[in-house]
């Protein structure tokens, strides 16, 4: 079918330029001014047509600043076209004149009001395009009214589902949940499938956010979307669509179900025969050769896809899903392949399909050379980046180097970064990973970001079996006659650090590799020369014989009277130090770098700044964990550090940055420079030993969640938390208290071996790594206790605060007595069970001199606060305490009693604590002891 | 949450014959829009997707934050029919969604063409919303939405 074809190629509007159009439309104008203003009252047939013209003009794209009123007045028409046209008026050029907005929702009540199917119709259609408060104010209670009343037509039903799903989107808060949600629900099973189409909008929009309300609309969907899939091709008569019975109702309807995890085993039984149907279905020869059936047919299938990823736990329709798509990739319809390679992304993250994913490396590689357009191409960059692992990781690297060479400018500086990464993670031999690195760099070295040319010095540095032939690899390639800048700082840094490991060739000598870095100088930019200063320095000390050589450069006009006060400064410092210092000195200022500690990568963290957090953060994370286990080691995640990640480009060998060098003798001791940190930063991987005073503030916690955990000039950090039986969830926060950027702000939870196998605690996100000043930032850890406990986690946070390192461990505060639930009983039960745990190792006992004043309304409360409950009247001597209560943990309930009783003269207390198990027994009563 | 953030008709000239849009947008915005989705997607051919990528225009289309978003078009003739959705949507129902409603036109304006758009403006917009409803689609079945239409002609 070829529509549309007669008028094509005519302009419309129907004048010749934009000048005369302008003219008549302005006269035009004048002359509906002039009719809205004249005496005569207009009858509603004119009122209409001066409307819609104007609205013509409008939609010419000229302005309107009139006629409103006489739209408004049109609303109250009898007729229908009069109605229509001024509702049309209103939804297009919404004012929200308050004055008028009145007036058009006074007419809109009158219209709900109506019981005319039609004039209701037009009502809710200007609502749901409007959407405005006011409507929602006005209307959010009436809506839902209409939509389960049982005389509602079918065709006002549809309109009033989807104006309520409107106005909940714009106002949620004015939509109130109610009687009417459930019946919401059994709109499912309706029998107008119009009806069931804008219900089903609406339940999935509703369910997002309430999800236990709506959680029987999940059988109610399934037993509708089975009957549709499995009807006869003409069943559904009006809704069958190229003989694809109700295409868009059963693409709904996944997408419901995907709000939701897989049902109960009888529900999920059935679903599961939809979705094989669904997918039997694909491999049935089609009905018709149309376009429009293949793509109805799979618009389904696709959904049926993303619900079985969105499941992810049945292998049997996760492999047969990657089979469908596997067929898709080599489809002659572009758009199939495109979808295919997306949906296979997806595929390729799941455990039980990423194998079978990987069996379509070829014809994923075959799409990035052969297809035409860029985005499915791009989909086939994704895609293998996806399904890449220790076994196809050299082949993969290989394809998307190669196709590096002609990729768009659009999508280089992307492929750079996964190549990156890529290299990175799966290398088992680093000088692999060199290569690679360099490889990327001659081929797009416009698109190497710091960050990829930080990391491969970074790896150099902490590997020594690949720093020879790093430097091998970086002197060769810089002998060809034009270079990447990237390269020559690459070259420029691995040389001066490991140059001396070639030195013994007579090919690669000193005074060879410096007059090769020499030869580029000139034609580097000015942070590229700061650092080959650096370079040069470094060779002072690692090639005394070239000290000379060295130092007439330096000495040179270029250099002494360079009119940028960096590499003036830096040539001024560098000879001065290699006049004066002694070669110990020397040696030990210009010492190796010391290896960098281990970060999450930066190139990580890049791509997914490009690619969005959402879209890439679910991927990278299974990405780890997998390579974790691949590489059967903890490998050290791709990380950045404190040195390497400074934003500025003259990133350079000593870290001098803004801090003074020490031009001779003994560098200073403060520690304020940079010098000192960074030569010596091997430290910086250490974790901290507790920061004082933290003790006391962990006892402050044992009986209570909320509050101030640690504070220092710096930093402070402030804790609220909850606990649930045996998990916890804490939220930790951490305020920069100067006015100055933290850097690197890391904080790591670190659990003993000790107490690992008993509480897992884990961060659900890291922090970004910069914390302005005066800024508080927030993370969450997440806490499940497995089994009874002694130790505290340690909460280590690393920063860099101006020059300097910050390290700051503290206890977390998460005790055993946290996962108490309290437990009422009476006297009777209570002295019970007391009896029962009488086995002398159930007991714990301990006597204690009171440490704060002994006031009962504050003993009371600090049991509670720790977590049992307080039985009143229970023990025969009113002065004494007991408590009852549960520690809940994944493997194991314990019942604990405890008792307390002060002794004023005396100032002391006697602590017993009985319960089933010897170790908590121990526990609570030291943790408790120390509160009195 | 998904859903239709706007539909465009187009011509090739990049004149809109029909904007109807379901999220708030003030009128630079719609400008915006409706130039960078005809750049975007007259260059495009049959070898392409009806999809745009949005990676390609993603600092363009800065009024959307075009990364969640998407484009699905189908080009009849001179005009470009498009809709706005989510990147999550399902592009295959968008597309054929399209499809419906061109058939719809062509049955309702017998043999649609452009000049009936332009001169029947305010009636493809009824027929706009019996189809597509606060950015969700209503009514798929044609007999339905043709007899509405009929009932309501017949009230002219």
């Amino acid at each position: 079918m070829q529509p549309l074809s007669a008028g094509s190629g005519l302009e419309a509007g129907v004048c010749k330029s934009k000048e005369a159009e302008i003219k008549r439309i302005n006269k035009e104008l004048a002359n509906i001014r002039s009719k809205f203003k004249g005496d005569k009252a207009l009858d509603g047939y004119s009122k209409k047509k001066y409307v819609c013209k104007l609205l013509f003009i409008f939609l010419l794209g000229h302005d309107i600043d009139f006629g409103h009123m006489e739209a408004v007045n049109l609303l109250s028409s009898n007729r229908y076209t009069e109605k229509q046209i001024g509702y049309l008026f209103i939804s297009v050029l919404v004012n929200s004149n308050s004055e008028l907005i009145r007036l058009i929702n006074n007419a809109i009540k009158n219209d709900l009001a109506s019981r005319n199917p039609t004039f209701m119709g037009l009502a809710l259609h200007c609502i749901a395009s409007v959407g405005s408060r006011e409507m929602a104010e006005a209307f959010a209670g009436e809506i839902p009214k209409v939509l389960v009343a049982g005389d509602t037509m079918d065709s006002v039903k549809q309109s009033a589902a989807l104006c309520l799903l409107r106005l909940y989107r714009t106002s949620p808060d004015l939509v109130p949940m109610g009687d009417w949600t459930s019946r919401v629900v059994h709109l499912l099973n309706d029998q107008h499938l119009g009806v069931v189409t804008a219900a089903t909008s609406l339940i999935t929009t509703l369910a997002q956010k309430n999800p236990e309300e709506f959680k029987t609309s999940v059988s109610l969907a399934v037993s509708r979307l089975s009957r549709i899939v499995t009807s006869a091709s003409t069943d559904l008569q009006d809704y069958t669509y190229y003989f694809v019975p109700a295409p868009w109702l059963s693409v709904k309807l996944l997408r419901l179900l995907q709000c939701y995890p897989p049902p109960d085993p009888a529900v999920r039984g059935r679903l599961t025969e939809c979705l094989e149907t669904i997918l039997n279905k694909a491999q049935e020869p089609p009905k018709s050769k149309k376009v429009q059936h293949s793509n109805a047919k799979n618009a389904v299938l696709f959904e049926a896809i993303s619900l079985i990823i969105h499941h992810d736990s049945e292998p049997n329709l996760l492999v047969r899903a990657c089979n469908q798509l596997g067929q898709f990739l080599q489809h002659r319809e572009t758009n199939l392949r495109y979808l295919a390679l997306e949906s296979m992304c997806t595929l390729a993250s799941s455990e039980f399909s990423h194998e079978a994913v990987k069996t379509h490396i070829e014809t994923v590689i075959n799409a990035l050379k052969t297809e035409r357009d860029v985005s499915v191409r791009q989909r086939a960059v994704d895609l293998l980046y996806a399904m890449c692992d220790r076994s196809n990781a050299p082949q993969i690297v290989a394809e998307m180097l190669s196709y590096l060479e002609t990729a768009d400018y659009s999508i280089r500086e992307e492929i750079v970064l996964k190549v990156a990464i890529l290299a990175e993670k799966y290398a088992v031999d680093y000088t692999w990973y060199v290569d690679t690195i360099l490889n990327l760099i001659r081929i797009a070295g416009d698109y190497v970001s710091e960050e990829v040319w930080y990391r491969v010095i970074q790896i150099v540095i902490n590997r020594d079996d690949v720093q020879g032939y790093a430097a091998k690899t970086v002197f060769e390639a810089l002998q060809a006659p034009a270079c990447h800048e990237n390269l020559v700082k690459v070259g420029g840094y691995i040389l001066g650090e490991f140059g001396n490991l070639i030195a013994g060739d007579p090919r690669s000598s000193p005074l060879i590799q410096f007059n090769l870095l020499h030869s580029k100088f000139h034609l580097c930019s000015v942070p590229t020369r700061a650092l080959l200063l650096s370079t040069y320095i470094k060779f002072v000390n690692l090639f005394p014989e070239v000290k000379p050589t060295i130092q007439d450069v330096l000495r040179s006009d270029s250099q002494l009277r360079n009119a940028d006060v960096e590499l003036q400064q830096r040539a001024v410092e560098y000879l001065r130090l290699s006049t004066v210092a002694s070669t110990d000195i020397l040696a030990t200022v210009l010492e190796e770098m010391p290896p960098f500690p281990e970060r999450e990568s930066s190139i990580l963290a890049k791509l997914k700044k490009k690619k969005g957090p959402s879209t890439v953060t679910d991927l990278e994370d299974t990405k780890r964990e997998r390579s974790v286990d691949v590489n059967g080691g903890p490998e050290p995640a791709p990380a950045s550090t404190s040195a390497m990640s400074t934003p500025s480009p003259s990133a350079d060998l000593l870290g001098l940055g803004a801090a003074p060098p020490a031009p001779a003798g003994p560098p200073p001791s403060s520690g304020g420079g940079g010098l000192l940190v960074d030569v010596f930063s091997d430290s910086a991987s250490v974790v901290a030993p507790l920061a004082p005073g933290s003790e006391d503030n962990f006892a402050r916690f044992v009986c209570k969640n909320n509050g101030v955990l640690f504070e220092n000039q710096l930093l402070q950090i402030g804790l609220k938390s909850e606990f649930r039986q045996n998990l916890g969830r804490m939220f930790i926060f951490y305020g920069n208290k100067t006015s100055t950027q933290f850097l690197n702000f890391t904080p790591t939870l670190i659990c003993s071996d000790e107490l690992q196998p008993n509480i897992l605690g884990f961060i659900t996100k890291p922090v970004d790594p910069t914390v302005e000043g005066g800024a508080q930032v927030q993370q969450v850890v997440n806490i499940e206790c497995v089994s009874d406990f002694t130790e505290a986690p340690v909460l280590n946070i690393q920063f860099r605060y101006g020059g300097t390192f910050q390290n700051v461990s503290v206890q977390l505060p998460i005790t055993l007595n946290k996962f108490f639930q309290p437990t009422e009983m009476a006297s009777q039960d209570f002295f019970q069970r007391w009896k029962q745990l009488s086995n002398p190792q159930q007991e714990v006992q301990n006597i204690f001199k009171a440490k704060h004043p002994m006031d009962t309304e504050v003993t009371k409360a600090k049991i509670i606060g720790f977590g049992s409950a307080l039985l009143e009247e229970v023990d025969p001597n009113p002065a004494n305490f007991v408590g009852a209560g549960i520690i809940h943990t994944k493997t194991t309930q314990i019942g604990c009693l405890l008792r307390l009783e002060p002794n004023l003269q005396a100032q002391m207390y006697r602590l017993t604590l009985r319960t089933s198990k010897e170790a908590v027994s121990q526990r609570l009563c030291e943790l408790l002891s120390a509160q009195f | 949450m998904e859903h239709i953030r706007f539909i465009l008709i187009q011509n090739r000239a990049g004149k809109t014959r029909l904007a109807k849009w379901y999220m708030q947008f003030d009128d630079d915005e719609k400008q915006k829009l409706i130039e960078e989705v005809h750049a975007v997607v007259t260059v495009r051919d049959a070898k392409h997707t009806n999809f745009v990528e949005v990676i390609s225009v993603a600092d363009s289309l800065s009024v959307l934050q075009f990364r969640n978003f998407k484009i699905i078009y189908r080009r009849y003739a001179g005009l470009y029919f498009c809709i706005c959705v989510d990147v999550n949507d399902n592009n295959l129902a968008y597309l054929e969604a399209i499809h419906n409603f061109v058939e719809v036109l062509n049955e309702y304006f017998h043999n649609v063409c452009e000049l009936d758009l332009v001169f029947n403006f305010y009636k493809v917009y009824t027929v706009v919303d019996e189809m597509f409803l606060a950015g969700e689609i209503r009514e798929t079945s044609q007999t339905k939405v043709l007899k509405q239409l009929l009932m309501l002609q017949s009230l002219e």
